[in-house]
């Protein structure tokens, strides 16, 4: 057979189970990773000099975790593996590549994307704040660097990533002041059905909320986010429980985030078509089952694709380097692929569940004071979003984006993007699937002025 | 003064650095965020409104955490190793200087 290169982007459980099985089938594919160390965000190394255990750093998943790595680390002679590096373009089947300062234009046959997600964040009066981050963000502080966000934190928003931060910050002695959860106790009843589709994941939820109130947390459930307030710094959250009574809670940090965002900017690079997840509310690049992409030679996997999580996302590494392979002309046996397709089954019902159980709260984005800033890079606001809508008649998102500049900023929409698109809907009347999606534009992330193209 | 709190990985090297003039000690290992981060209270100020910015995402995503050397170079705190006679400075961009 003919050299092939196959461009895997991202080390995380998918990009790792991908290259893998590439290289179980005598490829050696090249996989670019930003990070120094492979892992993605969920299995994220710590640097050298680190003692904390595995169980330590990943709890209940140190299994996995030791297993993602030990795979890598079994691959690193047999892949051209190159950390540290971004792709911040795609172009006619050349993948555009920025190492430290020099750039690099890379030729590929197959391109699998397994690119991951950052938190999706739904903003709330005074959250560009010195000691506010994202929960992904708050996690990474102590999982990478053995540090607390505050003295005395809150965490707020919803989905699986609230009660697990908040648990991993006050199990390694952090002082979390309060949960704040924007999903209802029935929501969660709601979704009992889609949850029990995996249960040992239930059952660990259950447990972190019940560690959380052994430990004395004081946790609400239903809230509504007022205000992030101090002055310079953050010195308390506001916020109205479950029956609209006002409350103060006193902090110097606050971790937010409603689930995860799937990061799609390369997919739309490489002109994918997309379409609106009802699930997600998300616009996301379509696939079959396997993760073949609209376009020939273009593959997805894990929560760059479709937020499953770290194990689907090792399935569905596996499935989408299956599915490139046999666009090459390697034999997979049918067996293989339906024993993995099988295994994603689950987690599919499994998301849906999550989804009920920690509903995006559109609505908080409809009610954010005008004043309120939405792009935290250009610092527009609620108000902005609203007039151009409004007086300039923007009748979609990258409109939008060229009058008011939200999502034009450094960031490209990451922060933004989601409740960018809840406000605009919102003030246009429509459903949020109809102002349509940020399109990727490169480089997807800045480059330095210095950048120099490889002799 | 710091914003970050170290809660365990206490026994490591420590280093020295150089933030807006300031000698300040941090430890191998640390990040330029933490390093900044463990000794002040925010890593920059917004060009676009005055308001200080301590980083928002540590994933290298919202690139909130920009810093300079004092030769110029600009760098994203949360995924940069801090190291050992490093002169950063976060409120001097060029930007910075000729509003100023």
């Amino acid at each position: 057979m003919a050299h092939r290169t196959i461009l895997i982007v991202g080390a995380g459980p998918a990009g790792t189970r991908a290259a893998a099985r590439l290289v179980a089938a005598g490829m050696r594919p090249v996989v670019v990773d930003e990070a120094a160390g492979n892992g993605g965000q969920i299995y994220r190394r710590q640097p050298a000099g680190f003692r904390r255990t595995p169980a330590d750093l990943y709890g209940f998943e140190a299994a996995k975790a030791q297993a993602v790595h030990g795979a890598f680390a079994a691959l690193e002679e047999r892949i051209d593996y190159r950390p540290q590096t971004l792709v911040w373009h795609l172009w006619e089947n050349e993948a555009h590549l920025l190492t430290g300062e020099r750039t690099e234009r890379l030729a590929y046959d197959a391109l699998i994307l397994a690119t991951g997600a950052t938190d999706r964040i739904m903003p709330v009066p005074g959250w560009t704040m010195p000691g506010v981050y994202s929960l992904g963000g708050a996690q990474i502080a102590l999982k990478a660097q053995a540090c607390a966000i505050g003295s005395n934190v809150v965490f707020m928003g919803s989905g699986p990533l609230l009660t697990l931060v908040a648990y991993q910050y006050a199990k390694a002695g952090a002082k979390v002041v309060a949960v704040l959860d924007t999903a209802p106790v029935s929501a969660g009843i709601r979704a009992l059905p889609g949850l029990a589709a995996r249960p040992a994941l239930l059952a660990k939820g259950l447990y972190y909320t019940a560690a959380l109130w052994r430990m004395g947390v004081k946790m609400w459930r239903g809230v509504t986010p007022v205000a992030i307030e101090g002055d310079e710094s953050v010195e308390a959250v506001r916020f109205s429980d479950a029956r609209g009574v006002a409350h103060r809670v006193v902090c110097d940090a606050v971790g937010i985030g409603h689930g995860l965002r799937s990061e799609t900017q390369l997919a739309d690079l490489a002109r994918c078509d997309f379409a609106f997840d009802a699930i997600a509310r998300q616009w996301l690049p379509v696939t079959d089952q396997d993760g073949r992409a609209s376009v020939r030679g273009v593959y997805l996997a894990g929560d760059g694709a479709r937020i499953l999580g770290a194990d689907a996302a090792e399935i569905a590494g596996q499935l989408a380097a299956c599915a490139a392979l046999r666009d090459m002309g390697v034999a997979v046996t049918e067996g293989e692929l339906a024993d993995l397709r099988q295994a994603l089954a689950p987690m599919r019902r499994f998301r849906a569940g999550l989804e009920t159980a920690f509903p995006w709260p559109a609505r908080l984005a409809a009610a954010l004071p005008d004043e309120a800033m939405v792009c935290r890079c250009e610092c527009i606001t609620a108000g902005e979003l609203r007039a151009v809508a409004r007086q300039k008649g923007a009748p979609e998102v990258n409109r939008a984006k060229a009058f008011s500049r939200l999502g034009m900023g450094r960031c490209q929409g990451r922060m933004c993007g989601p409740a960018g698109a809840e406000v605009l809907a919102d003030a246009l009347g429509v459903p949020v699937a109809e102002v349509g999606r940020l399109r990727g534009q490169g480089p997807v992330k800045p480059l330095p002025m210095t950048a120099q193209s490889a002799p | 003064m710091g914003r970050f709190q170290r809660l365990a990985e206490h026994d490591r090297p420590t280093i020295s650095l150089e933030i807006d003039g300031m000698t300040v000690t941090a430890l191998a290992g640390d990040t330029l965020q933490v390093a900044i981060l463990t000794n002040a209270a925010s890593v920059r100020t917004s060009e676009f409104d005055d308001g200080q910015r301590a980083g928002f995402c540590l994933m290298a995503a919202c690139q909130d955490c920009w810093v300079w050397t004092v030769s110029g170079e600009r760098l994203r705190s949360c995924s940069t190793e801090a190291m050992d006679g490093m002169r950063i400075i976060t409120r001097g961009s060029a930007w910075h200087i000729e509003q100023s």
